[in-house]
């Protein structure tokens, strides 16, 4: 099975069709950049680009480019990369290029959209990183129940219940840890019932996914018409304030983007690489994921498949209550109804972009958050293009990867097959 | 509920791993018995159901009482006072939720005795309002019906609403001139093709690509959220107005009111109720509905024996989406008479409840619907009198669909007597598209 999957991947990259379609993408992207982007653009145009994040401890000064020498240069750069691909290849560096490319036209766009006036580049990464944590959070938990195979769209029910339970506890107990122990039990308690519901009913997990989600919608919004509204006292939990690591902030522009946050993202960091580590290179991962890909084989091995799945389960009900904390704990410091407005499901989203794996996972909710943030920007900037076509962006991107343009994602082979011992 | 599983029995080997339709129709599904055992009557067909909204208002009720601050109050003095406040508690609530959905019958009386038509109306709008929210729930759990009979599970509907309500508003008012028979027509059409596009997208991926439909409605739905966002602040957007709401559509596209204010019930519920009927007969009466089925209940024995299943699959989502379009027409043409920002949240959750509640069975989601409808209509009385948020009906629906999907629990509670065949296992094929 590891063996046919290693070949496919092999395949994929390496044939022909893959090899033109891909040097075709590269030249359309560096022509894309040529016609459209230096359009208007004169030559006494420079774009700058601001470097201090908000609370930079260490200024410096912006970086100014020469707006239509910085596009011929990133066009240059598609132009070189898929001329060689159409010609000799990149073989298994495709998809590195790919990402190289893409970057490099989204600078572009940048440097074109910003063109004659300035765009704070490190507010708009800071934005990003922080759009990205309940993203990110949400796609681990997600990990967390597929990689054991059980598929989790609950996610954001499991986070919205979370949130709710967070701001009441906070609020009651003046304790903002208490309000972020409270979330996550709350996402514990979430995933029970969809553990209990998928692994000993096997009720179709897409089923008892959606039974979690219209729960908590109508859970969460009932007790806060009821009781939030009515009674401010409730609603009014603090919210975790941003914690500045000494020395490292003071590092020009990377400083106070990451290392002055407040605990969730340094969790999602911590969180990031013990999981990847975990998944990958200890014997509990091992497990876990082959009780995802071949319950049957496990079990003959001596792994409780049932047990393991419970516990994998109830790990990702844990993680999608923290995520919940961040929106009322993190970052606005009150529960409004459905305030998590669809970021579960853009982790999952997230999760199948970065194909089961926490980094990846990371990198995709770091695309989704940066096209959240672009939008807000490009409004200021007066940009022509609509917002919303930004907006949009991640939600195709994330099509065409399912489709196996870009290269195929693959899910654990048992995910959402309940399993049955004989 | 569950007697399929006799004729085929499933085989568990992973290799051999259904594709969803298949299992979902094992069990939400029992289109004919085996033959050679006793029919099943229809009082066995809708026992669980009928038991699954039972439990599921009795849960509602208790979840009413512990959130209800009197009570607590009065089992401070004594229990049976207590008790007492409980039982008013419930009684108010549900009593307002009837009220608000059916009529108050001691109003209705007194009405038809003064013999007043403008009470009269009134007395029965409750009713007649009901039908109204009922009607888009009918067209799209029709369509995720059809979805699931045929091994689809569009979680779509959603935005396949709003795109089928942003092409009928579009036809509705940019089009002048026409006369009603054509106009009308024309717009609940551009409402199917505009929903059955969403639909058709994610049905090719499937059919051509393995990409799961789950996560691609998912990701059409924020798609077209985004897109009537643009819409309705650009192309669409109501000359002169501040807020992003679409022009009215000319009185040519309306869908007509039978009763004078305030009864806003049109012909939108029997148009609902004529395409039930189109889709049973579609399903269940030709060729082409008899493949659909075939392939979601076993697409390896469908391809056997020739049938086109990725054809079969698109067709299917298509018009699944078409179904849900028409949901956000009826509701432009026959309610709003323009396109607002997000005016159909929640419907794409609801409609799956409807589907799995109705059986995937025309008639089971017309009576779900009625039933959803109903609730919907009677809680925003509900919310006035009793002061019971209007979001109990989505915990009332997710514990319904919660029975429903394990009829295990409702088994257990209710101590029936097992299927003597163990359940088929509702399985899913993995959705990263490794097929």
């Amino acid at each position: 099975m590891a063996a046919q999957t290693a070949l496919r991947k092999q395949v994929e990259i390496a044939s022909p069709t893959r090899r033109i379609t891909m040097g075709i993408i590269f030249l359309a992207l560096g022509l894309l950049t040529i016609l459209v982007f230096t359009n208007g653009i004169t030559a006494d145009m420079r774009t700058s680009f601001g470097l201090n994040a908000s609370g930079a401890t260490t200024q410096i000064d912006p970086w100014v480019v020469h707006t239509l020498t910085a596009l011929y240069v990133i066009a240059a750069f598609a132009f070189g990369a898929g001329g060689y691909q159409l010609i000799r290849g990149f073989k298994h560096w495709t998809n590195w290029v790919l990402a190289l490319v893409v970057f490099a036209f989204i600078f572009g766009f940048l440097v074109w959209a910003a063109a004659d006036k300035s765009l704070n580049l490190a507010g708009l990464v800071a934005t990003t990183l922080n759009k990205a944590v309940p993203i990110t959070l949400g796609a681990l938990s997600g990990i967390l129940c597929e990689r054991a195979g059980v598929v989790n769209i609950a996610i954001e029910g499991m986070m919205l219940s979370g949130a709710l339970t967070g701001a009441i506890v906070s609020s009651i107990t003046h304790n903002l840890w208490a309000g972020l122990g409270a979330a996550m039990l709350t996402g514990l308690g979430m995933a029970l019932i969809h553990a209990w519901l998928s692994i000993k009913y096997k009720v179709n997990q897409i089923v008892s996914g959606t039974v979690i989600n219209i729960f908590a919608t109508g859970l969460t919004s009932y007790i806060s018409a009821k009781f939030l509204q009515s009674n401010e006292a409730l609603n009014n939990p603090g919210i975790f304030q941003p914690i500045a690591i000494p020395g490292l902030v003071d590092i020009p522009f990377l400083g106070a983007i990451l290392f002055r946050n407040n605990i969730f993202v340094y969790a999602l960091f911590i969180f990031l690489i013990v999981l990847q580590v975990a998944l990958f290179n200890t014997r509990w991962g091992l497990r876990v994921r082959a009780v995802g890909e071949h319950p049957k084989a496990a079990d003959t091995l001596g792994i409780n498949v049932i047990r393991t799945r419970y516990y994998s389960v109830m790990l990702g009900g844990l993680m999608a209550g923290f995520a919940g904390a961040y929106f009322t704990l993190g970052s606005v410091g009150r529960f409004d109804e459905v305030m998590t407005a669809g970021r579960g499901f853009i982790g999952l989203a997230a999760m199948i972009f970065g194909n089961w794996t926490p980094v990846g996972s990371f990198g995709a909710g770091l695309l989704f958050g940066f096209a959240d943030g672009l939008a807000t920007r490009l409004a200021i900037l007066q940009v022509p293009i609509p917002s919303q076509f930004l907006l949009m962006a991640p939600y195709v991107a994330t099509m065409i990867i399912l489709a196996g343009v870009v290269g195929r994602s693959q899910g654990p082979a048992a995910d959402g097959v309940p399993y049955e011992k004989e | 509920m569950n007697n399929s599983t006799d004729q085929q029995p499933v085989e568990k080997a992973p290799e051999q791993r259904e594709d969803a339709g298949k299992v979902l129709l094992n069990e939400i599904t029992n289109p004919t018995p085996p033959k050679g055992k006793p029919r099943r009557g229809i009082g066995q067909f809708a026992l669980i159901p009928l038991l699954a909204i039972v439990s599921g208002l009795i849960l509602g009720a208790i979840f009413i009482i512990i959130t209800t601050q009197e009570v607590y109050a009065a089992f401070g003095q004594s229990f049976s006072a207590g008790m007492a406040e409980a039982w008013r508690t419930v009684v108010t609530a549900y009593g307002a939720l009837f009220a608000g959905s059916i009529g108050d019958p001691a109003r209705i009386i007194a009405a038809l005795n003064a013999g007043e038509a403008g009470e009269i109306r009134r007395a029965f709008n409750p009713f007649l309002e009901s039908l109204v929210t009922s009607t888009p729930y009918i067209f799209a759990g029709l369509g995720v019906a059809l979805g699931f009979r045929a091994g689809v599970f569009n979680i779509g509907a959603e935005g396949q609403i709003f795109i089928g309500a942003a092409a009928s508003a579009f036809v509705g008012y940019s089009l002048k001139g026409l006369p009603m028979i054509i106009h009308l027509p024309l717009a609940m059409l551009a409402g199917a093709v505009g929903g059955g596009l969403w639909g058709f997208i994610p049905g090719w991926l499937k059919a051509k690509t393995g990409g799961h439909e789950v996560i691609n409605t998912i990701m059409m739905n924020y798609i077209a959220f985004r897109l009537s966002d643009w819409l309705l602040t650009g192309p669409m957007k109501r000359p002169g107005s501040f807020n992003p709401i679409s022009p009215n559509i000319e009185p040519s596209a309306v869908l007509p009111r039978f009763f004078g204010d305030p009864i806003r019930f049109h012909l939108g519920f029997f148009i609902a109720l004529g395409v039930a009927y189109l889709v049973y007969w579609f399903l269940f009466k030709t060729t082409w509905g008899f493949d659909l089925r075939t392939v979601g209940a076993n697409p390896f024995a469908a391809k056997y024996a020739g049938m086109n299943v990725a054809r079969n699959t698109i067709a299917a989502m298509a018009l699944s989406g078409a179904l849900c379009g028409l949901a956000g027409a009826n509701e432009v043409l026959g309610v709003n008479y323009n396109l607002a920002m997000a005016f159909s949240s929640g419907y794409g959750f609801d409609s799956i409840a409807l589907a799995l509640l109705g059986n995937s069975h025309p008639v089971g989601v017309v009576l779900a619907s009625l039933l959803f409808g109903t609730l919907r209509n009677g809680a925003t009385r509900m919310q006035v009198i009793a002061n019971i948020p209007i979001d109990i009906i989505s915990i009332l629906q997710a514990v319904i669909l919660a029975f429903i999907a394990a009829p295990a629990i409702i088994r257990t509670i209710y101590r029936l007597r097992t299927p003597s065949k163990a359940e088929g296992a509702v399985t899913l094929s993995s959705w990263g598209g490794n097929k």
